[in-house]
């Protein structure tokens, strides 16, 4: 059977792993080549950094740490962030990125799905949302852009399909509500898309301890579950997730 | 050496990095003679079974290939072990290389799965030609799958089909599984394939 996906999610910047809420109070949590070899032994199922940056100032992605990832561990990883075009998803991917994530670029150029799945194939291409609640949109979700600072008019459920139309391989539903709060991922939307969707779902933002993943995967039907504070600042390690997920009955990859 | 065929399937990156990992000497070639002086051959693969096969024809492969994977230890991987097949239902239907008795079949549609499966899955395998374990997990990325055959050593379950996991003939070890991103044991994996003596 099919395994639910833990995938500790690593924000980096500068060249550190960061970790802050909604985007403030970042502290720095270490070297990312050493925290993704930690959790990639530890039992992680998948690994995703976002905003490989290599300066503040002018952010290009930082290839070389790509690379260095790639070369440190073997399991599948995505890199979100600093991507504006087929080129850039082309150096991720040849760095040995598995998957690139686009997010605000493709609510700007939705064609940069259809064109990175024609070029890599739809498995590489992955849409990260970050939707809020809102009375403007029909579902009830809207999404924003550019780190929750925009708000786009534009309806989560509907934007997640087109995507999946367009060739995204998965969609990362991160939960601007729920984002940097550890008390649970927001099941609502994760719900809405994961049905709307034939594509696998990842949900994100919000997850605090083992038990909030158990419910998005058993409540929720998603396919993957993003994690971060709770296992950065060592409330919880990986095991112990995996331990709770595997009692509860969730397919669980359980040695590693 | 050990030849990674590179026949513009997909990024071989991580392939490289996974043998690299193991100390073992690769290169990355479309070479035909490059493919015939290796001792050991890989080939990789992700993407579409129709634009393999045009490509693999144009740089002219096709021999190369079918005389590998009859004459030294071989490795094909996803897409590379699908190809190896009479027939792919993928892209309308195409023919490819025909080294293997069989059919790539489309997961069926169904409510209760998504498509391509992505992740990792436990594989059935109590075939002592194998080089991998009963419920050993490996990562899967694919929308297609192999029917089983009669050189099929490991199967795995999704969208309600047992499909082929592994097979063998000979020195021939293909899997529908990504060893190269299969942690520890994906590396195993490579490990063994790596000490399957040369001819």
């Amino acid at each position: 059977m099919l395994k639910k996906r833990v995938i500790p999610c690593l924000d980096v910047r500068n060249g550190r792993v960061t970790k802050g809420v909604k985007f403030k109070n970042n502290v720095d949590l270490g070297d990312p080549v050493e925290m993704a070899v930690r959790y990639s032994d530890g039992g992680a199922d998948e690994l995703v950094f976002y905003d490989i940056t290599a300066s503040a100032e002018h952010r290009p992605i930082d290839i070389g740490m790509v690379g260095a990832v790639a070369k440190a561990i073997r399991i599948p990883f995505a890199v979100g962030g600093g991507i504006s075009s087929v080129a850039d998803m082309e150096r991720v991917i040849l760095a040995g990125a598995e998957k690139v994530s686009v997010n605000s670029l493709a609510v700007r150029n939705p064609d940069i799905i259809a064109e990175g799945a024609r070029a890599f194939g739809a498995q590489c291409i992955v849409l990260g949302m970050d939707p809020v609640k809102s009375g403007r949109t029909a579902s009830g979700y809207e999404i924003t852009t550019r780190g929750f600072r925009e708000f786009t008019g534009m309806d989560a459920v509907e934007w997640a399909k087109r995507a999946a139309d367009l060739g995204a391989g998965e969609i990362v539903v991160n939960s601007v509500d729920a984002d940097g709060t550890r008390e649970g991922f927001e099941l609502d939307i994760t719900r809405l898309v994961a049905e709307a969707v034939d594509v696998p779902v990842v949900a994100s933002g919000g997850a605090g301890k083992p038990g909030h993943l158990v419910t998005v995967f058993r409540e929720a039907k998603a396919d993957a579950a993003i994690v971060a504070g709770m296992i950065h600042f060592g409330d919880y390690s990986i095991a112990d997730i995996k331990a709770a997920m595997h009692a509860a009955g969730v397919p669980t990859r359980m040695s590693w | 050496m050990t030849a990674i065929i590179d026949y513009k399937a997909g990024n071989l990156t991580s392939v490289k990095l996974a043998f690299a990992a193991l100390g073992a000497e690769t290169v990355v070639t479309s070479d035909p003679k490059a493919i015939a002086a290796a001792d050991r051959v890989v080939f990789p693969g992700v993407g579409a079974a129709k634009s393999a096969m045009d490509s693999l024809r144009s740089l002219g492969l096709v021999e190369a290939v079918k005389e590998a994977a009859s004459a030294k230890p071989f490795l094909g991987i996803c897409l590379g072990m699908q190809i190896l097949f009479d027939h792919s239902e993928e892209d309308g239907g195409v023919d490819c290389l025909g080294i293997l008795p069989g059919r790539v079949r489309r997961f069926p549609d169904g409510a209760g799965w998504k498509i391509p499966q992505i992740g990792w899955n436990e594989i059935f395998a109590n075939d002592p030609r194998a080089f991998v374990k009963n419920y050993d997990e490996y990562y899967f990325v694919h929308s297609y799958y192999v029917e089983k055959n009669p050189y099929t050593v490991a199967t795995a379950c999704y969208a309600g089909v047992e499909f082929t996991a592994a097979v063998r003939k000979g020195d021939l070890f293909a899997a529908q599984f990504h060893p190269e991103k299969s942690g520890k044991l994906g590396l195993s994996l490579l490990r063994a394939f790596l000490k399957t003596p040369v001819r």
